[in-house]
């Protein structure tokens, strides 16, 4: 029914210093959340998080892959996603301590990291919402004929809304430069999506009834889903339309904040963190012959990065409280009447 | 200046749009190839050719989620929601996504589009195909709403629609469809935002929105036999609300009258008595009376419809409310 890929089989590993990048990524993506987790459990951290730990490689890999100008579409567990397209960490992490230097100056919080300079086009945390609005964008990119695609991630959970189901026959039908990417963790919130669903892939197993490919992927190898990506996004550039691709993959943590994520058995936690995306990257650098040092420098490098980044997180004030009434109109204010 | 169906210059003022921005693209359910299911789109896809316009699957979701998409990255998309009932189908994309983006993003994303939507009820179609919803997009922060009467205004405040740099929400009133009014040749571009003064009389202020006009201008005219002269107000937008219009009318008046096609609870005309009785209590000589259909659905059979929306008879029975 589907097409399983075997990218790193078939087209043999990526360039050295792509996978250098990816294992900067990764680290990076894990610094990050380590700490935003830390944080929340000093009360840092305000209101909710949905940290990616563990479904580093799924951001590292098609974020590499994209171009400056494509776009990216991201879910409320979207810090991954918003440090791959070269978001620094320090507004990141101010907009989850809710500071003035936040990304959106702690008026979206974590579920909403944007940064439209960086193509980071949105975290959206409507389940399903976001799939819709991305084939907006890559629709745009059609009528503008620009050479851009743009990437949508989301969790398995998502794939039994409807607005799933309307975006990906849209996108087929108006053949729309978009690479639709299910990150499936196996577990919605506290329900495992093997349970409600009523196929064995919820997203690749939808994607013959809307007529595109639906390709399941390793989640935690990195090299494959920098090949997906690749492959993915070269048919969407070229106007072969658009991909569902299904990474498989599993959080470290609980859904949100605190949750300690008791309800999923503990033989299955065990054999993921076994599978951790980020020693597996390691390993596998070192028996490709690169230098250890190579990667603890970047390891090193990212842990500078990451304390710097707290560092003026927690210096930065509260946001101005004038914010509360700006914005909301293209004026800049919140006025309704006249 | 040529005499134009309000159905007519729907088409009319999107083909203004269209001819002008390359940005403007339509897009909708039926509103290509067989010109809108209420023909107010005919002719748009033969000039413009369907690279610009777009007929769709029924998504409501899609539709809209593309034409935010699509706003945000540098187009200026107009979507049509066939019946405003539909807008519960696809409510999380216009309330959660549209309306809120700019203000969560600190202002990073722009929304310039507009909805455009067949409102409100007289054609017997039922509960699920005659609401009047302009007081659920009223409610929404991050929105702008607008009603037209009549076809210059449908025409003038279209294009300030498309114009405008923020989402839009245009309730076209289905039981308008077939009526007539003079349109100026020539591009029309009117301002969101101003109420529109149509008739003048110092003894109430009677505010009316989209068809409920019409009724109040029958209702002014029935009362003027009587020797009662009433000033009317066409709102012609929610959001934003021209309440110096309104207020400045009141201090005149004194008498405040709302007639309101939406049910009862949380209609517009309870926000604007609020604003009255809060900020011009003292130029208020009678109470406020808000003519309204009442808290019901709508029912389908026409003796019963009738009965439901403000007709002529309440309206005059409202202003003798407030005034005797």
């Amino acid at each position: 029914m589907t097409d399983v890929m075997q990218p790193s089989v078939d087209a043999g590993p990526p360039a050295l210093d792509v996978r250098l990048r990816l294992y900067q990524m990764m680290v990076e993506m894990r610094d990050f959340e380590k700490r935003a987790y830390d944080l929340f459990l000093q009360g840092l951290v305000k209101g909710t998080s949905h940290l990616g730990l563990g479904q580093e490689a799924v951001a590292a890999g098609f974020g590499a892959a994209l171009a400056p100008s494509d776009y990216t579409f991201a879910t409320y567990r979207g810090h991954n996603h918003t440090l791959a397209r070269g978001v620094p960490m320090a507004p990141v992490m101010a907009e989850l301590m809710a500071r003035q230097l936040g990304l959106m100056a702690g008026k979206g919080g974590s579920m909403h990291l944007t940064s439209v300079a960086h193509r980071m086009m949105g975290s959206y945390a409507i389940v399903g919402a976001h799939l819709t609005i991305a084939n907006g964008a890559a629709w745009s990119s059609k009528l503008r004929g620009a050479p851009e695609v743009t990437v949508c991630f989301f969790g398995d959970g998502t794939t039994n809304i409807g607005a799933f189901h309307e975006a990906l026959n849209l996108a087929v039908v108006w053949n729309l430069p978009i690479v639709f990417v299910c990150e499936n963790n196996r577990w919605m919130e506290y329900t495992p999506i093997g349970s409600v669903t009523a196929v064995p892939h919820p997203a690749a197993d939808r994607a013959p009834a809307y007529g595109l490919p639906g390709i399941v992927v390793d989640g935690n190898d990195a090299d494959a889903t920098y090949a997906v990506a690749v492959a993915a996004f070269a048919r969407a550039r070229g106007g072969g339309g658009p991909s569902l691709v299904e990474a498989e993959t599993y959080r470290h943590g609980g859904h949100s904040r605190a949750d300690p994520g008791k309800y999923r058995p503990d033989e299955e936690v065990a054999a993921w963190l076994e599978r951790d995306p980020l020693p597996l990257y390691r390993q596998r650098l070192l028996q490709a012959g690169v230098p250890e040092q190579a990667l603890v420098s970047i390891e090193e490098a990212s842990h500078r990065a990451i304390d710097e980044a707290t560092e003026l997180a927690k210096a930065s004030p509260p946001p101005d409280l004038s914010l509360v009434e700006k914005d909301v109109y293209a004026d800049g204010g919140a006025a309704w009447r006249r | 200046m040529a005499e134009m169906s309000y159905r007519d210059a729907v088409a009319h003022g999107i083909a203004q749009e269209m001819r002008r921005d390359p940005s403007v693209v339509f897009l909708g359910e039926d509103i290509g190839s067989a010109g809108g299911v209420f023909k107010a789109t005919v002719g748009v896809l033969d000039t413009f050719g369907r690279t610009r316009v777009f007929d769709t699957p029924i998504s409501e979701q899609a539709i809209l989620g593309a034409a935010m998409g699509a706003a945000m990255t540098g187009m200026r998309p107009v979507a049509e929601i066939m019946f405003s009932d539909f807008f519960a189908v696809c409510w999380d994309i216009v309330a959660n996504e549209i309306a809120k983006t700019r203000y969560m993003t600190n202002g990073q994303v722009t929304l310039p589009l507009v909805i455009r939507s067949g409102n409100g009820g007289g054609s017997r179609f039922g509960a699920q195909h005659s609401q009047s919803v302009e007081n659920w997009a009223m409610a929404v922060p991050g929105l702008k709403v607008v009603a037209p009467s009549t076809p210059k205004d449908v025409v003038g405040l279209l294009a300030a629609a498309v114009r405008d740099t923020d989402p839009v929400l245009f309730f076209e009133q289905k039981s308008l469809y077939a009526t007539k009014g003079e349109v100026p040749d020539g591009e029309i571009v009117d301002e969101l935002g101003k109420a529109s003064v149509l008739r003048q009389g110092p003894a109430a202020t009677v505010v009316a929105l989209a068809a409920m006009v019409p009724r109040a201008l029958a209702a002014a005219e029935r009362l003027a036999q009587e020797g009662i002269e009433v000033t009317v107000i066409d709102l012609r937008s929610l959001v934003p609300l021209d309440v110096t219009t309104v207020a400045t009318s009141v201090a005149r008046t004194g008498h405040l009258i709302t007639v309101e096609e939406n049910p009862r609870l949380c209609g517009w005309g309870a926000e604007l008595s609020s604003i009255i009785a809060e900020e011009n209590l003292f130029d208020l000589d009678g109470p406020i009376v808000r003519v309204t259909t009442p808290h019901v659905p709508l029912p389908a059979a026409d003796a019963l419809e009738d009965a439901a929306l403000p007709n002529v008879d309440r309206i005059v029975d409202g202003v003798r409310r407030s005034v005797l």
